[in-house]
């Protein structure tokens, strides 16, 4: 027996965990409904591949993984799918996300199920066939499983069933009856991982987990540890920590260093997926508190937790639920929501078990928490810098190795919740880098537009140098004609192959100018131009609003000055209302802005006319007419309010 | 009368040789760029909206620098911004002016694609690039690029483009910094 190491700092809290832990593992009947959040993992949530209306099997894929960082949902029972759409997920914020409802039909028939010959298979093959399968992480974090089994050559493969948090049994039960499944999950992960040693770690608060798992794992070489209960042992640092005495340092991950961390739920779920093609469909989740059946019980993804309780006989269904444990887990908002595939226990809260937390009081720099902390951090200092707002120091001082475990709270005399101003920190930190990202790519493309903008002009420029040259040389070799034959024999150069480039020249020059201006301006207008041709639209305009005003003495009027113009007979009906009230708003609203401009662009170049009215080709003569009749409504309306003030002014 | 005369001369071959090598250093080591600029700009949200009176971010970073312009002329960088500045610049935080425009949600532009008449204004005026389209096209907005400037807003002749603000979903929502939920007592 090779020595077990300690790590610093942890706590004991009372366990709460015979309530659940006395009976086997109990199965239930089929919800009503199921809610099957497409956000199972961490990453992008999955895309569904299944319409409303249509009928799945169990086990056929409703949503792909989207990237690597993502892993498949799959239908856990066959029935059909009534609706894709928001739906409440079990996380602290209680927004809805995007959520598959699958309403069951009973049957419970499954699809063609396609094991894997793992033992052929190269790694690559298999965790395709696991993300394919939506193995993910079932400690709680849900961090897809065929990531964690990228890493190749380790020296050790830990296998986490401590299980430390209080109330929580799902892992004991799981090891207590299906020891035989995990340790073929062993087999296939260490086999994925070519894992030097195996090591199964187990608190020694689960005397018959542990058996269970050293008579599956007799005749082979994996190592089941009993460890000592200390919270929170069953932390991936820690529990490496413990069985290797290898510590993580800050910024490494664990493979690095030649060790990978597996639950012992996930190992199962592997050993499903690959020796039985069955994905995941199911777990075990603990439901235990204030419920008169508490027990573990093995739940369809996507069974609403309200459901859950109430077959477990919860009390008063208006009672706060905890999913995870009391030190890490969430309370959660709306249990309408489906269970997740990293819920693995449900609390409901009762005044007996969870007194209200006395109020919070000043921090009197104890160090209790210093002493209880397992990431070796200050929490009392990281405290005063998040409840100060200082996220640069708390960053400095290692906020984002904090694991949140909650023990500093667990042991604060004052009662502070520390671990939500920690959450708190990390959350406004992220936010400001995900700005800051934004930022930055705002930068870089606003730089690069005026970038391309100035290369445009010059280009633009070079073309016309290019071709002013060209004239000239034209020029000079008409008036160098008679003794043309002797000059391009002495430069060596062909007489027609020269004509021929001049001729191209020539075309290409005809063909650039003949090019539209509309086209030119999608290729970047420069500012003289664009104001140039407001300038002549609002003249146009006023010109016309003049000669409306001497035709109709009630011009004015938008909808009589609107159905005078004839251009517009030719134009839908239907479109030509919509495109006159948004003209009419638009109008209205630039009435105002553009009265000072127009009386200035009057003045303005009348070479810029030509431009504006060439500019308008683009535009279809219907619609042009449109713009042109909104124009001069506003026109017309600003003459008359010019004219008013004229009047109030003497 | 020598001994005054050694020092001195050690003290003006001292000031030539220092001199030179703060001459040569001063040459060899040039900062062609303000790096305050670069700092105030970093801090600005970079929307480019020209709220402030500057065309675009950089340019009011450096008038900022220069000292022609107060440090609470940008909307978008919020209160939190001012203080950035503030701290940066070694001065006083400044709140918004009362008649100037105060900060809004954060949002992104969108076309409304039937009413959209493809004159393609509003792609000249995006500082960032994010309409696409061309000529007689419908128009629309990469959301991911926009920068919620409202540059697009006022050019438009037929006034299709709305701001959306931005929802929370789970990819930005933030923990909410602790305080003590207050309940309803039931009389």
């Amino acid at each position: 027996m090779s020595r077990l190491y300690d790590f610093h700092g942890g706590i004991h809290p009372p366990q709460h965990k015979d309530a659940a832990t006395g009976s086997p593992i109990q199965a239930l009947p089929l919800p009503p409904l199921l809610h099957i959040a497409l956000a199972q993992s961490v990453g992008n949530a999955a895309r569904p591949t299944v319409a409303v209306g249509q009928h799945v099997r169990k086990g056929e894929t409703l949503a792909e993984p989207d990237g690597r960082l993502s892993a498949a949902v799959h239908a856990p029972t066959s029935g059909t799918i009534t609706a894709i759409g928001p739906h409440p997920f079990a996380h602290p914020s209680g927004l809805p996300v995007d959520t598959l409802t699958l309403q069951p039909d009973g049957l419970d028939e499954w699809q063609p199920r396609q094991p894997l010959d793992w033992q052929q298979a190269d790694g690559t093959a298999l965790r395709k066939h696991l993300q394919a399968m939506g193995v993910v992480g079932l400690g709680g974090a849900a961090f897809p499983t065929h990531l964690k089994l990228a890493a190749g050559q380790l020296a050790t493969l830990v296998v986490n069933g401590a299980e430390c948090e209080p109330f929580i049994s799902c892992d004991d039960l799981l090891m207590r009856e299906r020891a035989t499944s995990i340790v073929d999950g062993i087999r296939i992960a260490a086999h994925a991982l070519q894992a030097g040693e195996v090591l199964i770690g187990i608190e020694d608060n689960k005397p018959q987990a542990i058996a269970a798992m050293q008579a599956a794992c007799a005749g082979t070489a994996y190592r089941v540890v009993s460890i000592p209960t200390k919270y929170p042992s069953g932390g991936a640092k820690q529990l490496i920590r413990i069985l290797t005495g290898i510590e993580v340092p800050h910024g490494t991950r664990a493979t690095d260093l030649g060790v990978q961390c597996l639950n012992v739920g996930t190992l199962y779920a592997i050993a499903r997926a690959v020796l039985h093609g069955e994905p995941l469909l199911s777990r075990i989740v603990t439901v235990t508190g204030a419920v008169t059946r508490a027990a573990n019980y093995e739940v369809a993804i996507g069974t609403p937790l309200a459901w859950l309780l109430q077959q477990a006989g919860i009390s008063d269904p208006g009672t706060d639920v905890i999913m995870g444990g009391p030190m890490m887990g969430i309370t959660l908002p709306d249990l309408a929501a489906g269970l997740p595939k990293a819920g693995n226990c449900l609390i409901a809260k009762s005044a007996a078990l969870f007194p209200p937390r006395p109020a919070e009081q000043a921090c009197i720099r104890c160090g209790d928490c210093a002493s209880a902390c397992p990431a070796e951090l200050q929490p009392m200092d990281l405290f005063w810098f998040a409840k100060s707002r200082q996220f640069g120091k708390a960053q400095e001082r290692h906020l984002f190795d904090c694991i949140e475990c909650g023990a500093c709270s667990y042991v604060c005399p004052s009662q502070i919740p520390l671990v939500d101003y920690y959450r708190f920190a990390k959350s406004e930190i992220w936010t400001a880098e995900r700005d800051k990202k934004n930022a930055t790519l705002a930068r870089q493309r606003h730089e690069f537009r005026q970038f391309r903008i100035e290369r445009d002009k010059s280009e633009k420029a070079a073309r016309i140098a290019a071709r002013a040259a060209e004239q000239a040389a034209k020029l000079a070799t008409q008036a160098a004609t008679p003794v043309a034959a002797s000059t391009a024999a002495a430069s060596g150069m062909d007489d027609a192959k020269k004509a021929a480039i001049a001729a191209a020249l020539a075309r290409a020059a005809a063909q650039k100018e003949a090019k539209p201006l509309s086209e030119q301006h999608t290729s970047g207008l420069d500012d003289a131009k664009q104001a140039a041709i407001q300038a002549a639209m609002a003249r146009a305009a006023a010109r016309k609003a003049a000669a409306e005003a001497a035709k109709a003495g009630d011009a004015a009027n938008p909808d009589r000055a609107a159905t005078a113009t004839p251009a517009q007979t030719g134009m839908d009906d239907a479109k030509r209302a919509a495109i006159e009230a948004a003209m009419a708003r638009a109008a209205a609203r630039k009435a105002a802005a553009q009265s000072a401009q127009a009386d200035n662009t009057a003045a303005a170049n009348p070479d810029s006319a030509a431009t504006a009215t060439t500019s308008q080709t683009g535009i279809d003569d219907a619609k042009r007419a449109a713009i042109e009749a909104a124009m001069a409504r506003a026109a017309a309306r600003k003459a008359a309010a010019a004219e008013a003030k004229k009047d109030a002014a003497p | 009368m020598t001994t005054l005369l050694y020092a001195l001369l050690v003290m003006v071959a001292l000031a030539l040789l220092l001199g030179a090598i703060l001459g040569y250093a001063s040459v060899r080591f040039k900062v062609d760029a303000d790096p305050l600029v670069d700092k105030i700009d970093d801090i600005l949200p970079q929307t480019q909206c020209g709220q402030c009176g500057h065309p675009g971010c950089r340019p009011y970073a450096e008038a900022i620098a220069s000292g022609d312009e107060d440090i609470n002329k940008c909307p978008p960088g919020g209160e939190d911004g001012i203080r950035k500045l503030a701290e940066l610049l070694g001065v006083d935080f400044k709140p918004f002016d009362a008649g100037a425009a105060q900060p809004k949600p954060k949002a992104v532009a969108l076309i409304d694609e039937a009413t959209c008449i493809g004159c393609t204004l509003c792609i000249q005026a995006c500082p960032v690039d994010a309409i696409l389209g061309s000529a007689k096209q419908m128009h629309t907005i990469i959301a991911s690029e926009c920068t919620g400037c409202e540059l697009c807003l006022p050019p438009c002749p037929v006034d299709c483009i709305r701001m959306i603000p931005h929802g929370t979903d789970l990819t930005n929502w933030k923990w909410r910094y602790p305080t003590i939920p207050i309940k309803a007592v039931k009389p």
